[in-house]
C-alpha cells in the first residue's frame, strides 16, 4: 500500500489467510507472527467461545484488503500451516467444551447446533464477501455463463440459511423446552423486526440518495452536452459572423451553415443512420450550400440504404446542385427526392438563367459525364430540361427493383 | 391587389422582433392589413375574439401550448389560420395542420410569397410549403392499407395520383401557376387538389398520421 506507513491499516488479509484473513490481517497490523494471533484466538475461544465471537465480529467489521484486479493471486497457505490452524481450532473446541463441563463424546447438546450454525454462517458470509466473489469470477474463466454462477450463488445462500436455521432450531429444541424455544423464536423475530425498523430509514435514504444522485448526474451530463454543442457551434459561428460583418456573402454562408447544423441537431431523429440515402443527400446539399453560398431547399421523402446505384444518384445530385449554384445565378435551389419501392427519383431545380441543351458543348464535363453518364452507367436515367431565362430542372431516376 | 377589402390579419408570435418584421414587410402590401398582434396564447385568443380577423398568422412554437393551443381555443370562430414557423419538426407541422390550420409556411418565406399565402388562405384555399408537401407525401406513402381503421371512408386514407403529383411539384418548389402549366390544368384545379389533401390530412384516421410524426422523432 503506502510506502512509509509504520502501522499498516487494519485489513483482513487477502494473502496468507486461512478462514477470512482476520488473524493474518491482525498479525500484519500488529507486526507479529500470525501464529501468535491464532493461538490467542484459540485460547480466547476456550472462554465460553469468546475467541470465536471476537473473530466473527472482526470479520464483520474489518474491511477486506483491496486487491488490484490484475494482481497475481497467491494461493492460500500451504497445507502444513492449515494443519496448524486446524489443530488450534480443535484445541480451542476441546477447551471450550471442557470449560462448559460437557463430555466431548457424550450426548452433548451444544456441539451439533454449534457446528450446524457455524457451517451455515461460513457459507453465508463467504458468499457475502464481494472481493471473494470477484475473485471466483476471475478464476472461473471457463464458466462464462452468468446464470450458472447465479444459480450456484442461490444454492449456496439457501443452503447456508438452512444450515443456520437448523442449527438455531436444534439448539432451541435441545437446550430448552418447546415453550422456551417459542419464546426465543418470538424474541428473535422481534429483535430482527426491530433492527429492520431501526435501519429501514437508513436503507431507504441510501437508495433514494443513489437514485437522486444518478438523476442529477444524467441531468448535468445533458446540460454539459448542450453547453458543449452550443459552444462548439453557435458561439463560434457568432464570433465568425462578427468578424466578417462587412462581408454579406460570408455572413450569409456562415449563418446558413450554422442553421443547417442546428436544425440537424434539434430535429433529426436520434436513430437516423448517417449512412442512409436521405442523410447522404442532405450532406451533399450542405456541402454545396457552404461552397457556393446558395440555399438548397431539400425535401426527401422515404429513405433507403445507400448501395452502389444510390451512391451514383447522390454524386449525380451533387453535380446537378453544383451546376445550378454555379450557372443559374439565383440564391435558391430546390432539391426533391423520393424513394419508392421500385425506384428513386431526384429533382434538382432552379429558376435561374437556364440554357439551351442543344448548345451545350460536348466537352462540358459536368452535365455529360458526371450526371448523364454516371446515371446511365449504373442503369439509371437523367433528364435535363432547361429554358433560357426560366431555369433548369434535372431529373434523375434509378431503378431499385433489379439487383 | 385592387380589391375593396384588404385581408385583415392578426399576428401571433412570441418574438416581438419577428412580429415587427412581418408587420413592416406586409405593410407594403395594400391587400393585407394587420389589425392586431399577440405574443402569447391567452392574448391571442383575446385579440382574435375582439378584432375578428380573416386570417391569423400563427407561430407554431410558443410557451403555454403553442399555436395548437390557440387553434383549439378559437375553433368555433370563423377565422382561418396560417402556421408560420422555423420548426422543421414533422410532429409540430402535422400537429397544427390537424388542429385546423389551413397551411404551413416557413419563416424564411419571401414577403411576396407570404402576402400571397395570406390571401390564398383568406380565400379558403390551403397553402403548403415545399416542406409540408414532403411531410404529407411521407405520411401517406408507406403501407397504405395495413394501419387504416377499416370502418372509415377509404377515400380519406389515400392520396389520388393527381394529388400526389401536385404535392410532388410543390415539394420541388413549383408555384401553383407553374404546377397548372406543368400538368395542363387550371390554377383553380391545383387549389382544389391541395384543399382536398388538406381535408384528408385533417380527417384521416390513419394511425400513421398521428403516430408517424412522433415516430420519426422517437422510434
Amino acid at each position: 500500500m503506502q510506502l512509509a506507513a509504520p502501522p499498516p491499516r487494519l485489513y483482513r488479509a487477502a494473502d496468507g489467510r486461512v478462514v477470512a484473513g482476520v488473524a493474518q490481517g491482525l498479525a500484519n497490523h500488529l507486526a507479529v507472527k500470525p501464529l501468535y494471533v491464532r493461538i490467542a484466538f484459540a485460547v480466547l475461544a476456550t472462554f465460553n467461545g469468546f475467541g470465536i465471537v471476537v473473530y466473527l465480529a472482526l470479520w464483520a467489521v474489518i474491511p477486506q484488503e483491496p486487491v488490484a484486479a490484475d494482481a497475481p493471486r497467491r494461493p492460500r497457505r500451504r497445507a502444513v500451516e492449515r494443519g496448524t490452524v486446524l489443530a488450534l481450532v480443535a484445541v480451542a473446541a476441546g477447551g471450550l467444551l471442557l470449560s462448559r463441563g460437557v463430555p466431548i463424546l457424550g450426548n452433548n447438546i451444544l456441539l451439533v447446533p454449534l457446528l450446524l450454525a457455524g457451517a451455515g454462517l461460513a457459507v453465508l458470509w463467504s458468499q457475502a464477501d464481494k472481493d471473494q466473489r470477484d475473485r471466483w469470477r476471475r478464476i472461473s474463466l471457463f464458466e462464462t455463463e452468468p446464470t450458472t454462477r447465479r444459480s450456484v450463488a442461490i444454492i449456496r445462500f439457501v443452503g447456508g440459511a438452512i444450515l443456520v436455521a437448523a442449527g438455531v432450531a436444534s439448539f432451541l429444541l435441545l437446550s430448552g423446552t418447546l415453550s422456551a424455544a417459542r419464546d426465543g423464536l418470538v424474541a428473535g423475530v422481534a429483535v430482527l423486526a426491530g433492527l429492520a425498523l431501526l435501519t429501514a430509514p437508513l436503507w431507504w435514504r441510501l437508495v433514494a440518495d443513489l437514485t437522486q444522485e444518478r438523476r442529477e448526474r444524467i441531468r448535468s451530463q445533458e446540460r454539459a452536452d448542450l453547453a458543449a454543442h452550443l459552444h462548439d457551434s453557435v458561439l463560434q459561428t457568432l464570433a465568425l459572423i462578427q468578424r466578417h460583418s462587412d462581408e454579406p456573402r460570408e455572413v450569409a454562408r456562415l449563418a446558413r451553415g450554422q442553421e443547417r447544423e442546428l436544425r440537424t441537431w434539434l430535429y433529426r431523429p436520434e436513430d437516423r443512420e448517417e449512412s442512409k440515402f436521405a442523410a447522404a443527400l442532405e450532406a451533399v446539399a450542405g456541402e454545396v450550400e457552404d461552397a457556393y453560398v446558395v440555399q438548397v431547399e431539400s425535401v426527401v421523402v422515404g429513405d433507403a440504404e445507400v448501395d452502389d446505384r444510390l451512391g451514383a444518384v447522390v454524386q449525380a445530385t451533387r453535380e446537378a446542385l453544383v451546376n445550378a449554384a454555379k450557372h443559374a445565378g439565383v440564391g435558391t435551389i430546390s432539391l426533391y427526392a423520393e424513394v419508392e419501392p421500385a425506384e428513386v427519383t431526384v429533382f434538382v431545380r432552379d429558376r435561374g438563367a437556364g440554357f439551351d441543351p442543344e448548345l451545350v458543348d460536348e466537352d462540358r464535363h459536368g452535365v455529360r459525364g458526371s450526371i448523364v453518364g454516371r446515371m446511365e452507367r449504373h442503369g439509371g436515367e437523367a433528364t435535363i430540361r432547361s429554358v433560357v431565362g426560366a431555369g433548369t430542372e434535372v431529373e434523375l431516376s434509378m431503378d431499385r427493383s433489379t439487383t | 391587389m385592387t380589391e375593396a377589402q384588404p385581408v385583415r390579419v392578426v399576428l401571433v408570435d412570441d418574438h416581438s422582433m419577428f412580429r415587427s418584421g412581418v408587420r413592416a414587410e406586409l405593410a407594403a402590401d395594400s391587400g393585407v392589413e394587420i389589425v392586431g398582434e399577440a405574443g402569447g396564447v391567452g392574448e391571442a385568443v383575446a385579440v382574435i375574439g375582439r378584432t375578428k380577423p380573416d386570417v391569423v398568422l400563427l407561430d407554431v412554437h410558443m410557451p403555454d401550448g403553442g399555436g395548437k393551443a390557440v387553434l383549439e381555443q378559437v375553433k368555433d370562430q370563423d377565422v382561418r389560420f396560417l402556421a408560420l414557423s422555423v420548426s422543421d419538426a414533422a410532429e409540430d407541422v402535422i400537429g397544427v395542420i390537424r388542429a385546423g390550420a389551413r397551411g404551413y409556411v416557413t419563416k424564411t418565406i419571401s414577403t411576396a410569397e407570404l402576402a400571397d399565402a395570406v390571401r390564398r388562405v383568406a380565400a379558403g384555399d390551403a397553402v403548403f410549403s415545399h416542406r409540408l408537401a414532403g411531410f404529407v407525401l411521407d405520411a401517406f406513402a408507406s403501407s397504405p392499407s395495413a394501419d387504416v381503421t377499416p370502418s372509415f371512408d377509404p377515400e380519406l386514407e389515400q392520396l389520388t395520383s393527381r394529388e400526389r403529383e401536385v404535392l410532388r411539384l410543390i415539394a420541388q418548389g413549383y408555384t401553383y401557376k407553374e404546377i397548372a402549366r406543368e400538368l395542363f390544368i387550371s390554377v383553380k384545379t391545383v387549389e382544389s387538389h391541395v384543399s382536398s389533401v388538406l381535408r384528408k390530412l385533417q380527417l384521416s384516421t390513419r394511425h400513421q398520421l398521428t403516430r408517424w410524426a412522433t415516430e420519426r422523432r422517437l422510434a
